[in-house]
Parts: C-alpha cells; sequence; structure tokens
C-alpha cells in the first residue's frame, strides 16, 4: 500500500472547477413517453419555487393535458418565440428572452428536440449548454431512447428509430432522476389516453409501447442512471483523492488459443478479474482448423482451461467458422467489457492467411477494453494429418482423371476438345471434395497434363502451341484448386459443428444429472459411465477413504488396481497433477489419474485407460475431458459441502439434546441435593458434635459444585454458553472467590496481592467467578495442608495478569498443556478427587471470552501458577472523574 | 390468632417439611404452598409478612408471581438455581427482596429470612442508622466506623446510604447506579466499581477481605449485616 497520501488529480479539479462556475444540469429521464417526466419537471420546479428561488419556465409541452397545465399556473412562463418556416409558423424555446430574463433556475422539456430551421441552435440541448455557461440552472426532460449510444440498441429491439439524439457526454455532469412507472402501467394509462402520441406517428407506435419493450427500455433508463452516478462517484473519488473501487457491472472474457502462454494469460485474466471485482469466462473456439491441431496444442488448451477453472472462471466452448466470429459472438452475448488476449509473433504469411485476430477485434469492438499479452514466439512444427499427403485420395483422384482421360478419348470425335477440358472438371472437384486440396490439385495437374498430351495437339506431346490452351490448363488447375478449398472447408465445419453439438448436448445433460444426485456413490457411477462412453475408454473413480484413495467406481466395472496404480493415483491425489500412463509420471501403470481439483483441494481423482492406445485419451478430445473433468469436480465439491453442512446439522442437534438434557438433569438433581442438604442442617442441629454431618454437608456441597461443572462443560461444549462481559474490579471478584470457597480453603493460608491501583477488566462475572473457584479448589486439592495460596495479580505493558499460584507438588513434565483438557488429572498429594473437570471448565470459559490461561510450574519453589491474562483490549483504565 | 407470618413455595413437599422445620425452631409461624395458584391465595392471607418463592412451579413460572405478590405488599425471598444469575437479577428488579441459591446452608436461609423480617418490621428512625461498625448520621452527612469519623465524597455517602438502608439485602447494579447516579448513568456499570473500590477503603478493616460490603458477582453488592 502506498503510505503517501493520495492526492486530488488535476484533471478532476480542473473539471470541478467547471462545473462550479457554470449552471446545473438537472436530467429528468424517462423510460418512455407518457412516463410523467414533464409533471416530474414541475413538481420539482414548484418545490424549488417554494424555496424561494427564481424559476421560469422556458418551453413546456403539456399536450393539452389538464393535469400537467394546472402545475404550470404557479410559474412565470417565458412567451414562445414564433419562426416561420416554409408557409408554417412554429413555436420554439426563446433562447434570447430567458438569457435577458436571466432566472436562477430555467424549466425546459424534451431535452433532445431539434429546434425548426432558423433558430439560433439547430438542437435544443445547445440552447441549454448555453444557458448553462450564462450560469442559469436547468431542469430538463429525456427518453432514454434519445441517447446516441443507445439509439441503435433501442432502434435493434423496437423498431423505431428517432432522429433526435443527443451526445451521451451530457449526461456526465447532470444530476439525473429517474421516472420510473411499471410497464403495466404504462401500457394502462396509454390505453386510458393518458399518454400523448402524435397521429401520424399512432401506427409505429402501437409495436413501441410492447411490454417487451417497455421492460427493455426501463432496464435501460435505470442502467444509465446508475452508470453516470458510477462514473461521477468515480470522478467524486479522484477529486477527493480517496482510492476505493465502484466498478459496477464488468465482465471479462479471456480468449484461449492453442498457442503456448495460454495459462499466462489465465492468470493475467484472473489479476484483472480481482482488481474488477468482475466475474470472467475463458473461452475457446472451435474451429474447422482445431481438428487439425496438434496433441500438444489441444494439450495446452486443456491445461490453461483447467488452469481458469482452478481460479474460479467459467468456462465456455463456442464454434464458429473462425476464431474472431466467435469471440465477436461470445462478446457480446455476454456483453463482455474487457476481454483478455494474446499477440505471439506469427509469420506474416500466417496473419495473412488468418488474419490478425487482436486486430480484427480492435477493429469491430468499440467500447470494450482490449488487453493483449504478447507470448512467446510459437516455433513448434506442427505435425497434423493435413501436412501429409492422403496417398488413398491421391490414387483415386489419379484413377478418375485416368477414367476421365478413357472417356474423353471416347468421346473426343463427336464433341471436341474444346468440350473435353470440362469433363476434367468432374474428377478435380469430386477429388477435391472427397480427399482434400492437396489431393485434387495433383488431380488437376495430372488432368492438365493428361489433357494436353491425348487432345491438345500436337497430340502425344506436352508441347502446347495454341496460347488458348495455356489459358484451358490454368483453368483447370484453378477450378480445382478453389473447388477442393470450399469443399475441404465445408466438410470439416460439417465435422466441427457436428462433434460439438453433439458434446454440448452431453456435456449439458451430465450436469444435470450429476445435479440431481446427492451421494458420493451415484455420482461416482454417472462420472466414470460418461466419461468412459464419450471418450471410449474404461474409467475408475478414486476418493480419498481412512487416509488413502479407495476406487468407488468405475464403467464398465470397478477394476481392480494394482500398487503401481494406486501410487499413481496418490500421486494425482497429493501433487494435483495428472500421473500413470503417457504422463511424466509413473508411466508403467495401465491407467491415467487426473485429479478433480477444486476450491476445497483435490476432491478426487478420476482413471482412464483403453486397451489399445498409448495415451488413452484419444486425440482431440483433451478439450472435451478437461470439461468433463471440470463437471465431475463440480459435483463432487458440491456433494462435500452439502455433506458437511449435513454433518454440522447432526453434531449441533445432538449437541443441543444434551445440553438440555444435562441441564435439566442438573437442575433435577439439585432439588434431593437441597432436600439432603436441608436434612444433614437438621441432624447437625440435633448432634452439633458429629463429625459424619459435617463430611455429609461438605460432600453434598460438592456434588453441587461437581453437577454445576457438569452442567457448564456442556454447555461449552454445544457452544451454548451466553457470555454477558462487563466491567470487573478484580479486588471484588478474588475477595467474592475466596469468600464463597471459604470452607475448602479452610487448611490453608491465602494470601492476596491485588493492588487497589489495578484498572477494570472486560469478562463475564458469573464465568469469571466460576474460574476462580475452580483454580482456587484446584491449588487447595493439590497443596499439603498449610501450604500457602496466593492470588496475585500485575500490570504488564499490553496485558493484566490475575495468577493462582500454590505450593504444591507443581507440574509434571510437559502436562502444562494436557491439564486443560478434558478429564485430565494431575497426580494429588492424597489422592484427592476430581473429575478433571474444573481446569477444561477454567480453559472453556477463558476461550470464550478471549482470555488466555496458562499452567506452569513456579520457577522459585515447589508449586505451580495458574495465570488468566487479559489482553489490552479487555482492559479498562479506570476514568479520572467518576462522579458527575 | 395470628396467621402464619411466612409462606414457603415450593413444588417439592420434602423441602417444604425441612425449611418449615428449620424456621419453626427458629420461632417463624410457617404456611405451605405447593403450586403457584395456592400461593397466590394464601400470600393475600392476613399476618402473612414474606414469602419464600421457589422460582420452578408446575403451574406458573415464578418470577411472574413477584410483581403480584408485592403488589399485596408482602417481602419476597426467592430460592433459585446457582447457575441463574440473569434469572436472579430479573427476580430482583422485579422486586424481589433477596434470593437464597439452592441447594443452600440452612444457617444461610435462616439469615436471609431474619433479614427480611426486619426490613419488614422497620428500623427505629432516631436520624441514624447502624449496622455492624458503621454509623450514619442521614441529617449531617457524617459517617463514622467503630466511632472514628470517616470521611466519603458524596457519592460515596450515597452509595453506603442506600446499602446500610438495606443492610444484609442483595441490591443489583442497576438499582445502584438509579439510586445513586441517576437514570441516565444506568449503564456506568465503571462508576460503581470505582466508587465501590473507594469505599471499601475507607469502610473495611482489611479491603482485600471485605466483610461489610460484599460482591455477588453478576448480580449487585450487599452490606453484609
Amino acid at each position: 500500500m502506498n503510505a503517501s497520501p493520495v492526492r486530488p488529480s488535476p484533471d478532476a479539479l480542473l473539471k470541478a472547477a467547471k462545473r462550479e462556475a457554470r449552471g446545473r444540469l438537472k436530467i429528468i429521464l424517462g423510460a418512455a413517453p407518457g412516463v410523467g417526466k414533464t409533471y416530474e419537471m414541475l413538481r420539482e420546479g414548484a418545490d424549488l419555487l417554494r424555496q424561494g428561488k427564481d424559476v421560469v419556465i422556458g418551453i413546456v409541452e403539456t399536450h393539452g393535458r389538464a393535469d400537467t397545465q394546472a402545475l404550470t399556473a404557479p410559474f412565470e412562463a417565458l412567451p414562445r418565440k414564433l419562426i416561420e418556416h416554409g408557409g408554417h409558423k412554429l413555436s420554439e424555446f426563446d433562447i434570447d428572452g430567458m438569457l435577458e430574463r436571466r432566472p436562477q433556475i430555467a424549466l425546459v422539456d424534451e431535452f433532445a428536440h431539434t429546434n425548426a430551421p432558423g433558430s439560433r441552435h439547430p438542437k435544443r440541448w445547445q440552447d441549454v449548454e448555453e444557458l448553462r455557461d450564462a450560469g442559469i440552472d436547468v431542469v430538463t426532460t429525456l427518453n432514454i431512447q434519445h441517447l446516441e449510444s443507445l439509439n441503435d440498441v433501442v432502434a435493434g429491439f423496437t423498431r423505431v428509430r428517432v432522429r433526435e439524439t443527443l451526445p451521451d457526454a451530457l449526461l456526465d455532469d447532470a444530476d439525473i432522476e429517474v421516472v420510473d412507472l411499471p410497464p403495466d402501467e404504462l401500457i394502462e394509462r396509454l390505453k386510458d389516453g393518458k399518454v400523448y402520441i402524435p397521429e401520424e406517428a399512432t401506427r409505429a407506435l402501437s409495436h413501441f409501447f410492447s411490454k417487451a419493450n417497455l421492460s427493455a427500455l426501463r432496464e435501460l433508463a435505470l442502467r444509465r442512471a446508475a452508470q453516470t452516478v458510477d462514473q461521477q462517484m468515480l470522478d467524486h473519488v479522484r477529486l477527493v483523492g480517496e482510492p476505493g473501487n465502484w466498478a459496477a457491472g464488468e465482465r471479462i472474457v479471456v480468449a484461449i488459443g492453442d498457442q503456448p502462454g495460454g495459462e499466462f494469460l489465465v492468470r493475467a485474466a484472473k489479476r484483472l478479474a480481482d482488481s474488477m471485482h468482475a466475474p470472467w469466462t475463458a473461452l475457446t473456439v472451435e474451429t474447422p482448423r482445431s481438428a487439425h491441431l496438434s496433441a500438444a496444442a489441444q494439450e495446452r488448451i486443456a491445461a490453461a482451461l483447467k488452469l481458469a477453472g482452478s481460479l474460479g472462471a467459467t468456462l465456455t466452448t463456442v464454434s464458429a467458422p473462425t476464431v474472431i466470429d466467435g469471440l465477436r459472438g461470445h462478446v457480446a452475448e455476454a456483453r463482455a467489457t474487457a476481454v483478455v488476449i494474446g499477440k505471439s509473433r506469427r509469420g506474416w504469411w500466417f496473419e495473412l492467411r488468418h488474419g490478425s485476430i487482436v486486430d480484427q477485434l480492435v477493429r469491430g469492438n468499440e467500447g470494450i477494453a482490449i488487453h493483449v499479452m504478447p507470448l512467446p514466439v510459437h516455433s513448434e512444427k506442427e505435425a497434423g494429418g493435413a501436412t501429409l499427403l492422403n496417398t488413398r485420395g491421391v490414387i483415386a483422384g489419379l484413377a478418375m482423371i485416368a477414367a476421365t482421360t478413357a472417356l474423353g478419348v471416347l468421346v473426343n470425335p463427336y464433341l471436341g476438345i474444346n468440350a473435353i477440358d470440362l469433363l476434367y472438371l468432374i474428377p478435380v472437384v469430386a477429388t477435391g471434395t472427397l480427399y482434400g486440396m492437396r489431393a485434387s490439385l495433383i488431380a488437376s495437374l495430372t488432368g492438365a497434363l493428361a489433357y494436353n498430351f491425348f487432345f491438345l495437339p500436337p497430340i502425344h506431346t506436352f508441347t502446347i502451341t495454341n496460347p488458348e490452351n495455356v489459358v484451358t490448363f490454368a483453368i483447370l488447375a484453378g477450378v480445382g484448386l478453389v473447388a477442393a478449398q470450399l469443399a475441404g472447408r465445408l466438410r470439416r465445419e460439417a465435422n466441427v459443428g457436428a462433434r460439438t453439438s453433439i458434446e454440448n448436448a452431453a456435456l449439458a445433460a451430465f450436469g444435470q444429472r450429476l445435479a440431481a444426485i446427492s451421494d458420493e456413490k451415484g455420482t461416482a457411477s454417472v462420472t466414470c459411465a460418461e466419461i468412459a462412453s464419450v471418450l471410449d475408454v474404461r474409467t475408475v473413480l478414486l476418493l480419498h477413504k481412512d487416509g488413502r484413495p479407495t476406487a468407488v467406481g468405475g464403467a464398465p466395472d470397478t477394476p481392480q488396481l494394482g500398487p503401481i496404480d494406486m501410487t499413481a493415483a496418490e500421486w494425482a491425489f497429493d501433487r494435483n497433477e495428472p500421473a500413470g500412463r503417457d504422463t511424466a509420471t509413473l508411466t508403467a501403470s495401465d491407467w491415467q489419474f487426473h485429479p478433480l481439483a477444486t476450491s476445497l483441494g483435490v476432491l478426487a481423482v478420476l482413471g482412464i485407460s483403453h486397451d489399445e492406445r498409448g495415451d488413452p485419451l484419444p486425440a482431440g478430445k483433451s478439450v472435451l475431458f478437461a470439461t468433463l473433468l471440470g463437471q465431475a469436480a463440480l459435483a463432487h465439491e458440491r456433494l462435500k459441502l452439502e455433506g458437511e453442512a449435513r454433518e454440522m446439522a447432526v453434531l449441533k442437534q445432538r449437541d443441543d439434546l444434551r445440553a438440555t438434557l444435562v441441564s435439566s438433569l442438573g437442575h433435577d438433581l439439585k432439588t434431593p441435593l437441597t432436600s439432603v442438604l436441608a436434612a444433614a442442617d437438621v441432624v447437625a442441629n440435633e448432634n452439633p458434635a458429629s463429625a459424619a454431618v459435617a463430611t455429609l454437608k461438605a460432600e453434598t456441597q460438592r456434588l453441587a459444585r461437581l453437577f454445576d461443572d457438569l452442567v457448564e462443560m456442556t454447555r461449552i461444549e454445544s457452544g451454548a454458553l451466553a457470555i454477558r462481559p462487563e466491567p470487573i474490579d478484580l479486588t471484588d471478584a478474588v475477595a467474592s472467590a475466596v469468600h464463597g470457597l471459604a470452607a475448602a480453603l479452610a487448611r490453608h493460608p491465602v494470601k492476596l496481592d491485588v493492588p487497589v491501583s489495578l484498572p477494570l477488566v472486560i469478562a463475564d462475572p458469573r464465568m469469571l467467578h466460576h474460574m476462580l473457584i475452580n483454580l482456587l479448589d484446584n491449588a487447595a486439592k493439590f497443596s499439603p495442608q498449610n501450604a500457602q495460596i496466593t492470588l496475585s495479580a500485575r500490570r504488564e505493558p499490553q496485558r493484566l495478569i490475575l495468577s493462582v499460584i500454590d505450593e504444591g507438588l507443581g507440574l509434571p513434565g510437559g502436562s502444562a498443556g494436557d491439564l486443560f483438557q478434558k478429564f485430565a488429572r494431575g497426580q494429588g498429594s492424597d489422592g484427592a478427587g476430581g473429575t478433571g473437570l474444573g481446569l477444561a471448565i477454567v480453559k472453556g470459559f477463558a476461550d470464550a471470552m478471549g482470555l488466555v490461561v496458562r499452567a506452569l510450574d513456579r520457577d522459585d519453589g515447589p508449586g505451580s501458577r495458574f495465570e488468566i491474562e487479559w489482553p489490552e483490549a479487555m482492559i479498562r483504565s479506570l476514568k479520572a472523574e467518576v462522579e458527575p | 390468632m395470628t396467621s402464619p407470618a411466612i409462606l414457603i413455595v415450593d413444588d417439592e413437599s420434602a423441602i417444604r417439611r425441612l425449611v418449615r422445620g428449620a424456621l419453626d425452631r427458629s420461632g417463624y409461624a410457617c404456611a405451605e404452598a405447593g403450586s403457584a395458584g395456592e400461593a397466590l391465595a394464601m400470600a393475600g392471607r392476613p399476618g402473612c409478612q414474606l414469602v419464600l418463592l421457589d422460582l420452578g412451579l408446575p403451574d406458573r413460572d415464578g418470577i411472574d408471581l413477584i410483581p403480584l405478590i408485592k403488589a399485596m405488599d408482602r417481602a419476597v425471598l426467592v430460592l433459585t438455581a446457582r447457575d441463574a444469575s440473569a434469572e436472579k437479577v430479573a427476580a430482583l428488579d422485579l422486586g424481589a427482596d433477596d434470593y437464597v441459591t439452592k441447594p443452600f446452608d440452612t444457617d444461610e436461609l435462616l439469615a436471609r429470612v431474619r433479614v427480611a423480617m426486619r426490613h419488614r418490621t422497620g428500623t427505629t428512625t432516631d436520624g441514624k442508622l447502624r449496622a455492624g461498625p458503621v454509623e450514619i448520621d442521614t441529617g449531617a452527612h457524617r459517617v463514622a466506623r467503630n466511632g472514628a469519623a470517616v470521611h466519603l465524597t458524596p457519592k460515596e455517602f450515597s452509595l453506603l446510604l442506600e446499602l446500610v438502608r438495606h443492610a444484609g439485602k442483595v441490591l443489583t447494579h442497576r438499582h445502584l447506579l438509579q439510586t445513586v447516579w441517576g437514570e441516565a448513568h444506568l449503564g456506568d456499570i465503571e462508576y460503581l466499581r470505582v466508587t465501590m473500590r473507594g469505599l471499601r477503603q475507607k469502610i473495611e478493616s482489611d479491603p482485600g477481605r471485605p466483610t461489610l460490603l460484599i460482591n455477588e458477582p453478576g448480580i449487585g453488592y450487599r452490606f453484609g449485616a
């Protein structure tokens, strides 16, 4: 954190200074005509009038509504200016009149209005700006669709385009008030004829006032108002120099490509998302080219997606003809506000053919922040099927050329050679369509040569005499190429489209099935079955049980895993990385194990294997697999959270029950104890000298204390302690404890060393009393007769310590901490009894109140020292003046 | 015929019988009630001065009876479980005169009963209050301990006076704050703690082991008579 004070930015100060001098602008913003903007403006003006402000109506369109007209009564209204235009007389707002009148506040209706030709400014908002420049405050009205930036959006769904627009920047320093009316009410008002609509626009507007449109407009208005407030707050924050975060509505998309460095992009996006408190999505686009990506490239995509998933991103795959189409489509659909994308330094040839995605993105997406991260040079040589010649295709192409040539020879006498060159198009296009570009190129070349050799004079030579024939040759080659390219793309697009739609359906179904299951076994079997069928592999799912991975499900059945397999599975669990077959670790295993990573850690491991393939993961399926794994991991996370919640509920219930039981038991047992004690007193009265009666009384008292301890312990454990802290004088507390335990302390001299000058401490008085009683009782129990017990309190820097010191046996080495465990007991001097509950209660109460307790061996002689420590925050220094 | 002065209310007949035995021996005439309904009926009889009230009654919460019995101008001594300090404070704030924690020592119970009864019969007012070694001249605002004059601040004097007036009876923090500092300071328990500490230094012979100004943790203070 920067320690120097944050200074207001000069820009913001300048902006504010400008704003102070100018008239202020208040915009009454509405979603549609008829919501009551003019009415609201007049009401607002009336308020200002009442405050003694000088308010003048510049122009108000009442559209003949009586209630609105009535509202204008209290105001002084500026006469309108009449302007002649094309034989019509138009009345307009009189800017000069207003500047001359110079009121404090002017009411100017319909901010977006276009002035009649011949007015000073073409637009009314320019009039308003002039008024403000002259220091006049203006209240005006505006419908949301008149905003320039929203004009297209509104036209898009309402099919009504308004020509009167105004710049968005006008809203930036305006106070905005939204007049909000639910769509149903507005439609009702429309039906009642309360909304003014120009005669000629009735038909167009009937569509405009549909509920769906009004809802959308209303949302736009509210959102725009919120956005302006947001921006103004940011300005304000910059002005006063307070750091803060007021971002709203940000959405980030990170585009994951096949290039190396995807994980770097994911991390950058995560940082951005964190700083903006925004949700983020990791996007991959499946294009026809994706089918030819190398295994390494697929791996890279899957790894980046996995990382994104574990960092909290939503994972999305879209299929589109090109990366840029997919990216644009998603950005628009998800209303993303920022895109994170990598740019590698590829060759100019690659960019020329595929286009620079970054450049296209920048061109096509105004208003979206694009974060471009430089990536390392993409040097890896791709080894894909497309680069190899398809031998079968070449042979088939050549065979077709041969057949065509034979056919040509047969028909040549009847048609002439000019028709035969067209015949060659058939094998060329067929090869291109069926076997791809390279095969078709060879076919077209061979075809051209064959045509030349067999049909072009001089026949049976490759010589070309007629220049016309050169053209024929070239055309044949060109058509072949284009046809092949088109056919090839068509085929690949069909493949990709078909596959991703099947896969998407599978994914959706998988997600739904998982959501419906709420037990481990079911989740395991669904996960295994789904992944087995989608990837054509055998699967096994392992969970951690009793500290080691255990197979809980598999498809087609739960397999027996060997020791190597188990080690690999454990590795995947512990390291959160794949292990086993065709990974970096423990490749001797028949299985490849993948961790199901979640925010709670690795909750399960999925193993896949295939009898024939070296890498059980089929080529081209790693992205799909990563998505499936992600879903399975989410399901396990949900399962675990649900389980924990259930367990907590059960435990809580059990604890509550126990607390109630013990509490009522303690209460019930007190009743007979009361009788026993009273009866003992009766006997003592009759036999004053009886030692037995004294014992009876003492033991009954102790029994009562034990019950209290039992009840308190149960309360501590069930969290049912009600703490009522208050300032306490330790001299008070110590005196009551010593007094309360007078009988038990009879055999020991008690030394009190609690200075009168001590500050008060914060504690629950009843709990502190109980703690002191238990500590004193403990000291008495473990001290020889006549051994002194000292109660001492001292103030230290940042803390206050109260000690109970005895001259007993001290603590056997190492038992200091254990002493406070429930049922732990030191060895008593005379086998003195105790349940061991006493010290556990001391500890429990101290924890509950935020105090520290310690048991120490005395360093100045035999015996032990128990300390209660108050931290500074729980010490109240004495008020100097307590007698107000 | 004199009707019994003390009414013992408890749903346990064994306890009623034992308490009654102890009180009888000390010369108090007693009556017994086993339920709230019975208790209300019997407390209203003439001659009844003190009600020993167990709060755990079968037909009604004993707490509810306190204001009703106080309205009949009877003293109330509450019998309650040890761990319920909030319940004790509530009972005292509702007007109960004192409490005894179960299981109780018979001597302690008798001491409390004596205090409550004495209070009922009233102290003589010659303008001076005496409690143990302490003598307060209310008119002259003077305090003496064992005959020697003690100088107190005004708040210390008010606090001591309130405690001695109800000697032997526990007074809640709230009651003391309200009487000595006023309604505005009900939450300022520090005032009470600090003033009490000063008072103890001046009144007690061994302030570390007080015998006169007794702290009742979480409830209040009592002047040990």
